[in-house]
């Protein structure tokens, strides 16, 4: 036993320090680097100038994800369809290229195990607990949810691992989110994870890691997990992490690219010792009752502009400081609400249920439950259902979930990060609104002028069905 | 890396204040592969502006650029540092930088140098008509009418700007530290340092 009792995150940490500098900052060795194809060609390119190697090709996975169209990629006679968009398309010839010219594992955009970078990850077993993970994307928070230290690097931050498989990094400040209590009949992760962005804001998590602690993440599924530590980044923090437990061994167990025999018994074991001690301090603690958690929605451009569905739309003058104000007045105007509006009578004329944060198979079977035996209501011009991989896609086919999206009036796409943000063609029109179980809602972020409303895959369907934003409570 | 030691050259006198990273290197320019080429799309904006220095056939080609106080504010684009570099300008004075934009300038060899209102004013007449040097070793900004100005810089920034180090290279000299963690790693946590194959 050591001496000082450490967190979760002290533990990662410790576990893969390459050296200590002077200047307060360590290098940090990266166990799984995942790459796609819109922030790593220049990172590529400046190897090629440099005449450098990928150090560890065997630690790198490469996938496209960001900007391939969601519609059919093979045509009937199975040859692969040409991608309009020349920058686009320019983009994924970079990444067929590079990944096998530096040796790096590389899953086609027309391979059953494509999709987002971040489903692909867990689902293969790439992503591991007490990993350093990083990649090119803001989300990669997300494989926190396996109890792994992941997070977003910038392009030359992705030249740096892929060349030296290190980062130099300054140690994060850590952070409890504490959950007291059970959540209420109908209450999904993502309602809840909205709800405490809600509550600690968008710099809550600044300079932090954040756990995630309780009974209600030790009873979460894996999915859950992964859908709030994805959104962890929308409180500011670096990274958001759960402790492995059995349900993330059980879930891992036979993944493709997770370890084997004798090595799956030692990691195991060392997993199992990863969570914190009793007695760790956290520099900064907050706790939620979780009986306060409604199905949550946004209101503005901002992640942490939440409400519960039977609220309203806040008024600026509601907001203690005046930056806030402004921003609230801006958001207002944005979004073409009214301060006092019922969140239940606002319309929207398209629905996303997709993105890294929400397109598994619970959140596709949560989608279906809602959408059974209905139909997508008349106002509603644009809805798709953007399973999260191929295997995602199989899965729910073979259940008969696709076949209820399309009874109900809604498309079935192909996977890939689709309408979260507005790189691919999936986009929404200025003006209108999107029911949406993606990440951000910022202004632009699904297409210029586009209305974003942040929602839990059963509030999507639910908003699908009445053409509103909707308690999913009152369709069950 | 380029190894800076001295630059001396014209200078665009565009001098504007708060320039954020969208008029560097607008977003449409951003679906790229590569590093190369975004020179032209460096300040495409101001470019359409009647009387603009960047058109201006007396500065062509110059590899300083004078620009007001916050320079580099806005999104993090390492972009805006490719653009500048592609369109040949390797050194840039302003009063003052945005963090993001003065770490994205010296990850990619770009020297930013600091200087207080008063001497970018002067700077901004003497560069309509004559060369400017700004000399790294010394600190100093010349002109060939015997002003002088120094300026402060990071001692870690200035030795590897001088020597032409970018923090990969720097970090791959670090290869018996790496080599010797992952050595470790093998016995204490195969699990994650055994890697897949291609
Ligand atoms: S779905 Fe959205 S957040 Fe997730 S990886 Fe794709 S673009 Fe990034």
């Amino acid at each position: 036993m050591t001496a000082n009792p450490r967190t979760l995150y002290e533990k990662i940490w410790d576990a893969h320090v390459v050296e200590r500098q002077d200047d307060g900052t360590s290098l940090i060795y990266i166990d799984r680097h995942l790459v796609h194809e819109v922030t790593s060609p220049q990172a590529f390119e400046a190897l090629r100038v440099a005449g450098r190697k990928v150090r560890r090709p065997d630690l790198t996975l490469a996938v496209p994800d960001h900007n391939l169209p969601t519609t059919a990629r093979l045509d009937s006679a199975g040859k692969r369809l040409p991608i309009a968009d020349a920058e686009s398309a320019q983009q994924l010839a970079a990444l067929e290229a590079n990944a096998p010219a530096f040796g790096i594992r590389y899953i086609g955009a027309t391979d059953r195990e494509q999709g987002i970078v971040h489903v692909v990850g867990p689902e293969q077993g790439f992503s591991l607990p007490g990993a350093t993970i990083v990649c090119g994307d803001s989300h990669t928070s997300c494989h926190g949810g396996l109890g792994a230290l992941a997070f977003g690097i910038g392009t030359s931050e992705v030249e740096h691992v892929l060349a030296t498989q290190t980062l130099l990094l300054t140690q994060s400040k850590t952070m409890e989110v504490r959950v007291e209590g059970d959540l209420g009949v109908g209450i999904t992760p993502k309602d809840l994870v909205l709800h405490i962005i809600g509550v600690i804001g968008t710099a809550g998590g600044t300079g932090h890691v954040i756990e995630f602690r309780g009974k209600v993440f030790e009873e979460m599924s894996i999915e859950g997990r992964l859908t709030v530590c994805n959104m962890s980044i929308e409180g500011g923090a670096r990274a958001g992490l759960v402790a492995p437990d059995d349900k993330t061994i059980a879930y891992l167990k036979g993944r493709p690219l997770a370890p084997k025999g004798d090595d799956w018994d030692k990691a195991v074991a060392w997993w199992k010792s990863l969570a914190t001690d009793p007695g760790a301090k956290f520099d900064k603690s907050v706790v939620i009752q979780a009986a306060d958690v409604q199905p949550t929605v946004t209101w503005g451009t901002s992640p942490e502009d939440t409400v519960a569905i039977g609220g309203v739309v806040p008024a600026p003058e509601s907001f203690a400081d005046a930056s806030k104000q402004d921003a609230a007045r801006k958001s207002l105007d944005y979004m073409g609400l009214e301060p006092g509006q019922r969140m239940d009578e606002v319309e929207v004329q398209n629905v996303f249920i997709g993105s890294c944060t929400n397109s598994r198979i619970e959140d596709l079977r949560a989608a279906a439950a809602v959408l059974k035996g209905r139909k997508k209501a008349a106002g509603v011009k644009w809805a798709i259902v953007v399973p999260g991989s191929g295997l995602v896609k199989a899965q729910a086919e073979a259940e008969g979930l696709d076949k209820v999206f399309i009874e109900a009036g809604l498309e079935w796409r192909e996977p890939g990060c689709s309408a979260c943000l507005g790189m691919n063609p999936d986009k929404v029109p200025a003006g209108e609104r999107c029911a949406s179980t993606s990440n951000r809602n910022f202004v632009g972020r699904q297409g210029p002028g586009a209305r974003t409303h942040l929602v839990s895959p059963a509030m999507a369907a639910a908003a699908a069905v009445t053409g509103k934003l909707t308690d999913v409570r009152t369709l069950v | 890396m380029k190894a800076i030691k001295e630059i001396s050259g014209k200078a665009y006198p565009f001098g504007r204040k708060n320039v954020d990273t969208d008029v560097v290197i607008p977003a449409h320019w951003l679906k790229t592969i590569s590093r190369e080429g975004l020179g032209k799309g460096c300040f495409e904006t101001v470019r359409k502006e009647p009387g603009n220095v960047f058109e201006d056939e007396a500065y062509k080609g110059s590899p300083i650029l004078i620009a007001g106080d916050n320079f580099g504010c806005g999104s993090s684009r390492e972009h805006a540092a490719w653009a500048l570099l592609d369109m040949g300008i390797t050194a840039v004075i302003a009063p003052s930088y945005s963090d993001i934009f003065s770490g994205n300038a010296f990850k990619n060899g770009i020297l930013a140098v600091a200087l207080p209102q008063d001497a970018i004013d002067r700077l901004m007449e003497v560069a309509k008509t004559d060369p400017i040097t700004i000399d790294l070793e010394h600190q100093t900004v010349t002109t060939p009418f015997q002003d002088r100005f120094t300026f402060e810089i990071d001692p870690f920034r200035k030795h590897c700007l001088l020597n032409g180090l970018d923090e990969v290279g720097l970090t791959m000299a670090r290869n018996t530290a790496i080599s010797s963690y992952e050595d470790k790693a093998r016995d204490a946590l195969p699990f994650l340092a055994k890697g897949i194959a291609a």
